[in-house]
């Protein structure tokens, strides 16, 4: 087992379309989980930033970006990119620093500024990038691969697009109850049968939008915690960030075809699957010691997806699970308590990061009406593109 | 003048007097097969690598799944924004000989109404685009036996 990390603050920037600077909505957020460890900027040794792709030089050394607008005090700095587990990779880095004994206490930021519509690839002829070549050869945007995830689990799994709806009913009913939100309204599923159709079989209601956003963390070393008076801190006790094994056989984002496993017999666990493993088995914790879990819900399909690669149920249970209300507030194990990507749209470095504050103030009882009851054990989960992911267990 | 007629990438199809193919690359020590073409080194972590020869792939598969474009994807996707904007089906087809997934777009006409997964599809000629000067060619997905 890995040591643990103590979290010492948590804070965002509520999520939206705001037409600012990531950079204010990082700096909102690192403030904001400044406040809440009871530090001042100056008392940071290491400042760990997940970039952005949106915000041109400043989001590709965001590290260094978030603190020349905190006012530079001579921290030492990282940035870290890893498409949608970007900002897990920031945790990840700021828990080898201090587990390493090279930083006591880290600031880890995260924050975006989003385009309108959908997500493209940066411009001018690349053909040797599979992400521009999706586009130019297929067209084929995010949300056609949420549809053909879909579209299989309907026909391997026997979900039905009902079963699809109902995970944004609940999401959207949590997300009402969060103030870091960007759409607070509850949704019935004949409102997600109404909207128009984007991806077959998926819906605008089932497909999560892009926001604007920031998040952050203040972690630090059990014995700064201790010191620094925080008696009984959430822990971070493992962060995950495997890559995938080849042969790799399930359609991943952006790719055009699979491995080919003619050569090398792949491995029964999925991807997705060995992300959550790699966490458990860091954190010497199972599924069934979980309280609650935040799933990367890019489409309400994939949410389903997840609970079995996490082990929630078994392969194919997904649908069964969320219709018994296992996975709704109140439930057996409660997913997606702040909403999800359903009620925040993904703002990419720092919607892992947010996950982590959900954790951390569940852990802490402090969710007010989103409140896990007792919520001991918390994990997150997360797929991104080119091969990333990551999963956080923290605990206390 | 006549226009030219160019694939939208070089290598990764031919029609020839064979037919239509989509073309990969096969290592020589391992026999995996890479699509898109792996024409550098073989990316199977157990093999010590061996040359990468071009080889066609199978002209049938089984659509593993299928989904559309509803709304007009955006560059570097070309489309004509005077016009209004058409769908059209994405079909992930297995290919059995190769044991991999390749995406495609459905043939003209094709829409999800047409499509099962498990149906068997075969690969075909198609345009991606067409301007003044050239006809930009790609690769179809379209249920078997189904004549344009
Ligand atoms: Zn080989």
């Amino acid at each position: 087992m890995t040591g643990e990390v103590a979290v010492l603050g948590a804070g965002m920037h509520p999520w939206g379309k705001w037409g600012r600077s990531f950079v204010e909505y990082g700096a909102a957020a690192a403030r904001a989980a400044l406040a809440d460890a009871g530090l001042e900027w100056r008392d940071i040794g290491s400042v760990v930033g997940a970039d952005t792709v949106r915000g041109g030089y400043p989001g590709y050394v965001a590290g260094a970006t978030f603190a020349k607008a905190l006012g530079w005090q001579g921290a030492r700095v990282a940035s870290v990119y890893a498409a949608c587990a970007s900002g897990a990779q920031a945790v990840n880095t700021a828990r080898a620093q201090i587990l390493s004994g090279l930083a006591d206490v880290v600031l880890v930021v995260g924050a975006d500024a989003a385009p309108k519509g959908f997500f493209r690839p940066a411009g001018g002829d690349r053909p040797d990038d599979p992400d521009w070549l999706r586009f130019r050869v297929l067209g084929a945007t995010n949300p056609t691969y949420f549809g053909l995830y879909a579209r299989r689990r309907m026909a391997v799994r026997g979900d039905t697009v009902e079963d699809f709806a109902q995970v944004k009913v609940k999401n959207s009913a949590l997300g009402a109850l969060n103030p870091n939100a960007r759409y607070r309204k509850r949704v019935t599923a004949e409102e997600v049968a109404a909207s128009a159709v984007v991806a077959d079989p998926l819906r605008l209601l089932d497909i999560c939008a892009t926001s604007d956003g920031g998040a952050a963390l203040v972690l630090s070393s059990m014995e700064f915690a201790r010191r620094h008076g925080a008696g009984r801190p959430v822990r971070i006790r493992a962060v995950s960030t495997v890559t995938p094994r080849y042969p790799n056989t399930v359609l991943d984002l952006p790719d055009i075809a699979t491995d080919s496993a003619v050569a090398a017999e792949p491995v029964s666990e999925t991807f997705r699957a060995s992300i959550a493993r790699a966490a458990y088995e860091e954190a010497g914790l199972g599924p069934e010691d979980l309280s609650l879990a935040e799933v990367y819900d890019l489409s309400t399909a994939l949410e389903l997806q997840w609970y079995e690669d996490l082990g929630l149920c078994g392969q194919g249970e997904g649908a069964k699970l969320l219709r018994e209300g296992a996975t709704a507030l109140g439930g057996q194990i409660p997913v997606n308590v702040s909403g999800g990507l359903a009620s925040f749209g993904e703002a990419v470095p720092a919607q892992a990061i947010a996950q982590v504050c959900e954790l951390t103030w569940q852990l802490r009882q402090e969710a007010g009406e989103r409140q896990v009851a007792g919520a001991r054990v918390g994990i997150t989960a997360n797929q991104g593109l080119f091969g990333h992911g990551s999963a956080v267990i923290a605990v206390r | 003048m006549s226009r030219t007629r160019t694939p939208v990438v070089d290598g990764w199809f031919a029609d020839d007097g064979d037919g239509f193919r989509l073309l990969g690359t096969r290592c020589a020590a391992c026999s995996s097969v890479f699509f898109p073409r792996e024409d550098a080194h073989c990316r199977n972590p157990r093999c010590p690598g061996g040359d990468l020869e071009e080889v066609p792939l199978s002209r049938h598969g089984r659509v593993w799944s299928y989904t559309d474009s509803r709304y007009r994807p955006p560059s570097p996707y070309v489309t004509d924004p005077e016009l209004p904007w058409e769908p059209y089906a994405l079909i992930a087809v297995e290919l059995e000989s190769e044991r991999m997934v390749v995406l495609g777009q459905a043939a003209p006409g094709v829409t999800v109404a047409d499509l099962t997964v498990g149906m068997e599809v075969e690969v075909v000629a198609g345009v991606l685009h067409e301007d003044a000067e050239t006809i930009w060619t790609t690769w179809h997905w379209r249920p078997a036996g189904v004549r344009a």
